[in-house]
């Protein structure tokens, strides 16, 4: 579709001069390949380069195509990128849970505090202080993940825009990049397809799930 | 059979974090008598040098697993009759099954509190 206006599919990657025509990549190999199919007969030194430019014009194209297929482009978006921000997510709910307890706790040794002899209590409380201000890093660590949270979602969109603009990648290269087996590429341990934890709390056994199963076997 | 408080239990562990969290809550439970292994490799080694009545071990370590150290300790002559527990954030059935097969006495999923560790202790060693 040929237009003034931005294909929200095929969001180009230029960021597009309002007074110019925008132009798609899936646009661009129609046209090469139509020029390429027009060119015939005795060729001018001018054509002759033309044809090459766009011959090269053509084959990285495909290139790029084959390689985006090859990289599971789409797992990445559809797949890791979802997952990995779910991880983190979690993250920041157990630190914040855990840091919650280890704050009430304090409060409970602080009023124990009171209660001591001046010099005790003294001590009892810097202590204290030192791990309230320890606990800082449940603020700052949660801030941190949420800034590399939008970042993978920026990479998310950026790679969506990216398939859109190719065009669905050829082929898939291999059934079983959709479906990683370990959560460590190149593992060499034997058993490493078993070593994915630890699982998200919604997905998790409990302990009580674990003693019923290791029940089973009596 | 009463339980010897003063035994030796080896606790293998590749985040010292986690090490200092066991060991604290064996203390509170009533055992000093810690040592420390930080993968596979180094908790086989230390128990072929000295006797434990008690390995508590994590799972995903590097470069030899607790599956691993499972299956060696297993394996073993002198070191099979040692009771393991495994401590670890692989919660899925396949790796409870797996574990079992290999011969763990008990399964804690991370994370835990003392009141779990002392119940699992007791399932495995006996009342203390």
């Amino acid at each position: 579709m040929a237009g003034t206006k931005i294909d929200k599919r095929q969001t180009p990657f230029v960021q597009p001069d309002p007074q110019t025509p925008v132009v798609t990549v899936g646009e661009v190999v129609e046209i090469v390949e139509q020029m390429i199919g027009t060119i015939r007969g005795d060729l001018s030194p001018g054509a002759l380069q033309l044809y090459g430019e766009l011959e090269d014009l053509a084959r990285f194209i495909r290139s790029t195509r084959e390689e985006l297929a090859s990289i599971g482009a789409d797992d990445i978006r559809a797949h890791d990128i979802p997952s990995a921000t779910d991880e983190l997510d979690a993250v920041v709910g157990a630190t914040e849970e855990a840091t919650g307890k280890i704050l009430d706790s304090c409060d409970v040794i602080a009023e124990i505090a009171g209660e001591l002899s001046p010099e005790l209590s003294a001590r009892a409380t810097e202590a204290v202080t030192n791990i309230y201000e320890a606990c800082n890093f449940q603020d700052i660590t949660g801030q941190r993940i949420t800034k590399v949270v939008n970042t993978l979602q920026q990479i998310e969109s950026k790679v969506g825009q990216l398939l859109g603009a190719f065009g669905p990648p050829t082929a898939k290269p291999d059934a079983e990049v959709a479906k990683p087996k370990s959560a460590k590429p190149g593992d060499t341990r034997p058993d490493a397809d078993l070593l994915n934890g630890p699982q998200l709390p919604t997905a998790a056994n409990s302990q009580d799930d674990i003693d019923a199963i290791l029940a089973s076997f009596d | 059979m009463s339980v010897d408080m003063n035994m030796e239990i080896l606790i293998v562990d590749d985040y010292r974090t986690m090490l200092r969290i066991i060991r604290n809550l064996l203390k509170q439970i009533g055992f000093d008598n810690v040592d420390e292994a930080t993968d596979g490799s180094m908790a086989l080694k230390k128990m072929r040098e000295k006797s434990y009545g008690l390995v508590i071990s994590d799972w995903n370590m590097e470069p030899m697993t607790g599956l691993q150290l499972l299956k060696e300790v297993r394996a073993d002559a002198k070191l099979k009759g040692t009771p393991f527990i495994m401590v670890t954030a692989e919660s899925k059935t396949e790796n409870v099954i797996a574990a079992k097969q290999a011969g763990v006495n008990n399964y804690i999923v991370k994370p835990f509190n003392a009141a779990t560790l002392k119940m699992k202790l007791v399932a495995v060693i006996g009342n203390f």
